[in-house]
């Protein structure tokens, strides 16, 4: 289905958005102002935007350690991201949670996570909620081709089958689980959508570089599972242009890998050759989004470094009880 | 006498042991790093240095990368352990003690007790802990308060490189199912490391680390080394503090706890877990239950609070206990009456 011309920006913006917010955070974290573990979603940004495109702000999603992506495309404020990964007061959790924590529970953004593997089963109770809710929401459960060994994934694969929850099982197959390969990590190299397919699920499987792939099989796929359908899973395979953690010294890749996923694999790029190509958008259009997203970046980093910053008695609350 | 890295005694240690006994058997998520890339196996060699190298020496059998399922992980050592082995499994974290907890609650503490003794089940489970990284909830806690409370566990925790040889080694010998708490703060930090294969630490031996007859400080782990800070600074005003590190927090050694208070009468407990049921209410209650008549005041605890812990800097800080708040502490029952 051609997207509109709005549709088509969108997408491009939210994208742009993603990429120049983790490509500005990797600058930022060089200088040791921004405190604690930082995994950036660089290279990933059309799933998540290919995904979230498609939701309302009643549909749930639940992320990973790798959650930036997933938080913007979903819709949580730019200035309260930046905010919560600068530690501060006006962040999104108070600066409470940082990085590997972001949550906004009224966009349907049921958090980012630090425990690799905790997300599948809490879509699932989302997933719940909305047949109990009968509204035709879903709820998606971002996992990685690390987290879909962890028997959490399992076990909320199955459990979503037979209670019949419209669950989207989102697999971002980026190659990598820390430092190991997905060849080595995973019994089905190269084919986690097959084990969902063993659960009893229909699965789907897309470039998750390419941006109307992902877009499109979204398309079917939520259509499928809003229609009563039932759980479901797709897997895109996808690349993670920065290392796991920012300090990773990445030897694990291979040569001039880097360079070629850049240089091939670039959702950014590749949509920009094909709305170009087909003459949807024009490259004084995209050029003004690239701009505009660089003044908004930057007006959130200077924003969250002048924002309040937390005092020793905001430990004590957001907990029943202080001992 | 050789100057070593933390980290440096955990891994030499673990290659020692390993090449003393080939039923010693290491497995963890990326203890060897790099499998299944295009930089091969030791391409990174285990996110905290604490296992380069083994498995270019030991191979594959031995050194065991694993998927990231921390259940199966804990799950696989406890059956290595019945079937003969000596498995040395790594949680990446000691907060994922969470995903494999029935492994090592259910069924690795219980073995030895719930079969009538009919088996042993030396299993050592190693993982890094402990906050000032601002790694928030997920990522800093420290588990030892759950599993001491966890009866068929031994739980250690080093604070010098020096202990981290005898005590691994001890942890690895040992039948029994031992946790090895390492906090993370503490694997650059270089000390004397005693040489010699047969340089043992037994369990439930605290050490005294500084000693004085005005004080008791104890405590174990990273604070530890708080602790001698104020320890010494109290020193230049003629106030004298035993300084004890518990090592292990179960077994606990309790005569070194009621033998100093009952010289000093004044006691001060520091833990890095959270307050209620831990480590320090619980040797408070030791010391009221059993050192009452020797008591000056009231014992202190110092803790964090009963809360999850907070990611940005000022609130990590206020959290987590510090040298002033020890020393405040210190000061608190110095002064009383
Ligand atoms: C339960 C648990 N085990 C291990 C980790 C450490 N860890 C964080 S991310 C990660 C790799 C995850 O790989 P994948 O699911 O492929 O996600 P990606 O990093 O590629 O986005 C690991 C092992 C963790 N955070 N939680
Ligand atoms: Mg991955």
């Amino acid at each position: 289905m051609q997207l509109s011309r709005e549709a088509l920006q969108r997408a491009y913006r939210q994208m742009k958005v993603i990429r120049e917010f983790e490509e500005r955070l990797h600058t930022e974290i060089q200088t040791g102002e921004i405190a604690g573990f930082t995994h950036l979603y660089c290279g990933q940004e059309a799933v998540a935007v290919g995904v979230c495109e498609h939701l309302d702000i009643d549909d749930k999603i639940v992320s990973t350690h790798r959650g930036h992506g997933h938080c913007l495309a979903k819709g949580c404020e730019l200035n309260g991201m930046m905010a919560e990964i600068w530690g501060s007061r006006e962040g999104l959790c108070k600066g409470k949670g940082g990085s590997m924590h972001i949550a906004d529970i009224d966009k349907g953004m049921l958090g980012a996570n630090g425990i690799v593997g905790a997300g599948a089963p809490i879509a699932v109770g989302a997933a719940l909620s909305a047949k109990i809710d009968n509204k035709g929401k879903v709820a998606i459960a971002f996992s990685g081709d690390g987290a879909c060994n962890q028997g959490t994934t399992f076990e909320a694969m199955n459990f979503a089958v037979v209670t019949q929850a419209p669950c989207i099982f989102v697999f971002e197959n980026n190659h990598y689980s820390e430092h190991t390969g997905v060849d080595y990590a995973v019994g089905t190299a190269r084919d986690i959508a097959s084990r969902a397919e063993a659960f009893g699920m229909k699965v789907w499987r897309a470039d998750g570089t390419d941006f109307f792939a992902v877009h499109d099989t979204m398309r079917e796929v939520l259509d499928f599972v809003r229609g009563g359908g039932g759980p479901a899973a797709v897997e895109f395979d996808t690349e993670r242009f920065f290392g796991h953690f920012e300090g990773d010294p990445q030897r694990y890749r291979a040569k001039g890998e880097i360079e070629r996923i850049r240089e091939s694999r670039d959702c950014l790029k590749n949509f920009r050759i094909s709305v170009t190509g087909a003459k949807l958008l024009t490259d004084a259009d995209l050029d003004q989004i690239d701009q505009d997203v660089l003044d908004s970046i930057e007006a959130a980093v200077v924003a969250a470094r002048a924002a309040d910053r937390p005092t020793p008695e905001d430990v004590l609350s957001d907990v029943y009880i202080a001992y | 006498m050789a100057q070593m890295m933390y980290r440096d005694a955990v891994l030499t240690t673990i290659a020692e042991e390993m090449e003393r006994d080939s039923s010693v058997v290491v497995l963890g998520e990326d203890v060897v790093g790099g499998m299944g890339t295009p930089g091969g196996p030791e391409a990174i060699g285990g996110i905290w240095s604490t296992s380069t190298g083994l498995f270019d020496k030991f191979g594959k059998d031995r050194v065991i990368d694993t998927p990231i399922s921390e259940s199966a992980i804990i799950g696989a050592a406890a059956g290595l352990a019945l079937a003969g082995k000596r498995p040395i499994a790594e949680l990446m974290f000691a907060d994922f003690i969470g995903v494999s907890l029935d492994q090592i609650w259910n069924q690795t503490a219980k073995f030895r007790y719930m079969f009538g003794g009919k088996t042993k089940c030396p299993v050592v489970i190693r993982m890094a802990y402990g906050a000032g990284y601002n790694a928030a909830a997920q990522h800093s806690q420290s588990v030892h308060q759950i599993l001491t409370g966890m009866p068929g566990l031994k739980v250690v925790m080093p604070s010098t490189p020096a202990d981290v040889k005898g005590l691994l080694r001890q942890a690895i010998r040992d039948d029994d199912p031992v946790i090895f708490l390492e906090h993370k703060a503490l694997y650059g930090m270089s000390g004397e490391v005693p040489e010699g294969a047969d340089q043992i630490i037994p369990f439930g031996h605290a050490r005294l680390a500084r000693a004085g007859e005005d004080v008791t400080i104890i405590s174990s782990g990273l604070l530890l080394g708080f602790c001698e800070a104020v320890a010494d600074k109290l020193a230049a005003e003629g106030i004298g503090c035993d300084v004890i590190d518990l090592r292990t927090t179960s077994p606990l050694d309790e005569e070194a706890i009621i033998d100093s208070v009952e010289v000093t009468g004044r006691v001060v407990v520091v833990d890095e877990a959270p307050p209620r049921c831990g480590l320090a209410a619980d040797i408070c209650a030791l010391i009221a239950a059993r050192a009452f008549a020797s008591l000056k005041a009231p014992p202190q605890a110092v803790t964090p609070p009963h809360t999850p812990i907070p990611f940005a800097r000022e609130l990590e800080s206020a959290y987590l206990p510090s040298v002033d708040k020890i020393e405040a502490a210190v000061r608190h029952v110095l002064g009383w009456r």
